[in-house]
């Protein structure tokens, strides 16, 4: 059984902007983004899994997209060290938090930055990493050193596909759903290598987070607004949970963004 | 031309780092040499790069350095240049490193300071307290001066093959045979020596006595009085055959105006102590012994003069340096902001100062005996013509081609 970790979403809104998708002009509606966040709530808490949340804390608005909070792989705990000063705040909660149950806490070297699960997603046993908007390419290597593992370093070249993430998702059988465009010429032919099975998502479907899917094994909980793609999913034989998301889109954020793996492998 | 040394980690050759470094590096007007590269054996294994990037400019070199970190790149940490005291007045330390006149860079206390000037068969002495390195040569050093001692922190960055604009040197760059054709080599020549003189270059000419005695003095004159010389090294001879041939007519006796006319030294010696007598060179221009020749042109010119006298010279002119080290500070002086020179029919005086010379200087050598010209060539290859010639027709069609020209545009 997955364990996944959450943050419910009482002190979420827009209060800085810090990619392209945030406008503290166009704000998130708190009861909608409440509403939305417990959807993927009940829907991943109906999927096999198990979902702990952490407590919110005032101040820290994005404290909601957990992915960032760091990667977990086995019982190790590696922080993220935020980018931007608004999120660094979150950092210290995220890691007590792991610590208390039982995580090894290993830190980076405080002068690299690394945004956690949003730039580092396992498919099969390679660690793909997006660098560049948020996370340094410096950060995969010591990430590859800590957990022994091949780290592959694709550059994110549109700053509204900031994080991996946002443009890239892994399936259990070594397949990946991507848009590919968020990609320079190198990332890509790197992903190409290898990912046998890639499935291209539009660039209008793109737009919607629809690469930003929590995968579950055979169910896939994304984003509402990708018929093309989950038409495709569900030829492969993938459950697709639809779900609207519009207020977190507004902070450049969906479903996985809001969720993180404990481990993720 | 500016290099750094990179040094790339990680998983660089799954990732394509390794090539889409390569390829920025080449896309950006720069060039790589790859110093060392470690190629993991298992999935895991991380690979290592080490590059060396090279640039025209130090800021096109930042800039791509700057692009280059955001792709992992590290500037790779170099060691400082390892020092010792000398020894004693005139010694320098076992191991010190011998420098070449091509650009050099020492790294002190992790910064690169250029060594100025730069010298042949010289040693780099550092002052730690102003940051400067020079080159000194055994009569330059002092008992504790700090001597660069082996190779470490040192880099010398050889002279590249101009790319940004054609002239004779990037074409030719070779010696012209008493057999072939010189007129179209020459004629490039006058243009590079105009281009050079419109740019405010200094062009030095270092003359030798068969210039005086093939009657080629006259058209010696022609470039001085167009401002074609800004500089004249010569050794005293040179300057006694002139005089010599501004007060008698003749060099060595021999009239150059009356074939087969012959006459001994005396007009030489008599020649040298007018000079002598007036006061010297330019108190003898001045009271008008002296009227016509090149000395009397470079004077009314104000091209700067060095004579230096050898151990066989008959009779010294006055100003002549006869202390031989005091005659290679005085032409290293002189030839610090020289950007071309005219090495024209004397190899002593050819050789001395092209080992002198720094190697952006665009050498011409002229010389009947194709080995002196080769000597001379070989010592700066990338920007160096020679030409086997009697020096007469040389200069007189040099002088020709110039005179055409738009005199003191």
């Amino acid at each position: 059984m997955r364990e996944l970790l959450l943050c419910p979403p009482d002190y979420y809104g827009i209060e800085y902007e810090i990619n392209p998708w945030m406008s503290i002009a166009h704000g998130a509606e708190a009861e909608i983004a409440q509403k939305q966040w417990q959807q993927l709530h009940a829907t991943l808490s109906k999927l096999d899994c198990k979902v702990h949340l952490i407590a919110p804390q005032p101040r820290l608005p994005d404290m909601v997209f957990t992915a960032n909070a760091g990667l977990t792989v086995g019982r190790k705990f590696i922080p993220s060290n935020f980018r931007h000063k608004e999120r660094a705040g979150e950092q210290p909660f995220f890691a007590k938090w792991m610590e208390q149950r039982g995580y090894q806490v290993h830190w980076l070297p405080e002068n690299l930055y690394f945004e956690g699960e949003g730039d580092a997603l396992f498919g099969g046993d390679v660690l793909f990493c997006g660098y560049k908007f948020r996370s340094d390419i410096q950060s995969h290597r010591r990430l590859a050193e800590m957990l022994g593992c091949l780290a592959i370093s694709v550059e994110l070249v549109d700053p509204r596909f900031y994080h991996l993430d946002t443009c890239f998702c892994p399936l259990p059988d070594g397949g990946a759903f991507w848009f590919q465009d968020a990609f320079d010429d190198y990332g890509q032919r790197a992903i190409r290598e290898h990912v046998t099975d890639l499935i291209d998502v539009a660039p209008e479907e793109a737009r919607h987070f629809s690469c930003n899917a929590v995968v579950i094994e055979r169910d896939i909980v994304l984003p509402e607004g990708a018929p093309q793609l989950v038409k495709k999913l569900q030829e492969r034989g993938y459950r697709c949970h639809e779900l609207p998301m519009s207020e977190f889109i507004k902070a450049g954020g969906a479903c996985k963004c809001l969720t993180m793996f404990m481990p993720q492998r | 031309m500016v290099s750094e040394t990179i040094e790339l980690r990680g998983h660089i050759i799954d990732s394509l780092i390794l090539p889409k470094v390569l390829d920025q590096i080449l896309t950006h007007g720069a060039n790589f040499k790859i110093g060392e590269i470690k190629i993991g054996q298992k999935r895991a294994d991380q690979s290592f790069a080490r590059i060396e990037v090279s640039a025209e400019t130090s800021d096109a070199l930042d800039d791509l350095i700057l692009r280059l970190r955001q792709h992992g790149a590290e500037v790779a940490e170099r060691a400082d240049a390892q020092l010792a005291p000398a020894p004693a007045d005139g010694v320098f330390p076992p191991e010190f490193y011998v420098m070449t006149n091509q650009q050099t860079f020492v790294r002190v206390e992790g910064k690169e300071i250029e060594v100025r000037p730069t010298m042949m068969d010289t040693a780099i002495a550092v002052d730690r307290k102003s940051r400067a390195a020079r080159a000194v040569k055994f009569f330059d050093v002092r008992k504790g001066d700090e001597i660069v001692v082996g190779h470490q922190g040192v880099r010398v960055v050889p002279v590249q093959r101009a790319t940004s604009r054609t002239d004779v040197f990037q074409f030719i760059n070779t010696i012209i045979d008493a057999d072939e054709p010189k007129s179209a080599v020459i004629r490039e020549l006058a243009e590079e020596l105009r281009r050079a003189h419109k740019a405010k270059g200094k062009i030095a000419v270092v003359a030798g006595p068969a210039i005086v005695r093939t009657g080629a003095g006259q058209h010696l004159v022609r470039l001085i009085e167009a401002g074609y010389v800004d500089r004249l090294f010569a050794g005293n001879p040179f300057a006694g055959y002139d005089v010599e041939r501004a007060l008698f007519g003749t060099s060595l006796g021999i009239s150059l105006d009356l074939a087969f006319a012959r006459g001994g030294r005396e007009n030489l010696m008599r020649a040298i102590n007018a000079i002598r007598e007036a006061g010297g060179i330019a108190a003898a221009v001045e009271k008008n012994v002296l009227t016509t020749g090149i000395i009397h042109a470079c004077v009314h010119h104000d091209v700067d003069i060095v004579l230096t006298g050898s151990i066989r010279d008959e009779g010294l002119i006055p100003g002549a340096t006869t202390d031989a080290i005091e005659g290679q500070r005085v032409l290293r002086e002189k030839l610090a902001d020289v950007t071309h020179a005219l090495l024209l029919a004397t190899i002593r005086h050819s050789l001395a100062v092209a080992s002198m010379l720094a190697p952006t200087v665009k050498i011409v050598c002229v010389d009947i005996d194709a080995s002196a010209v080769e000597r001379v060539v070989e010592q700066q290859p990338l920007q160096s013509i020679g030409l086997v010639t009697d020096v007469e027709p040389f200069l007189r069609e040099l002088a020709d081609c110039l005179s055409q020209s738009n005199v003191g545009e």
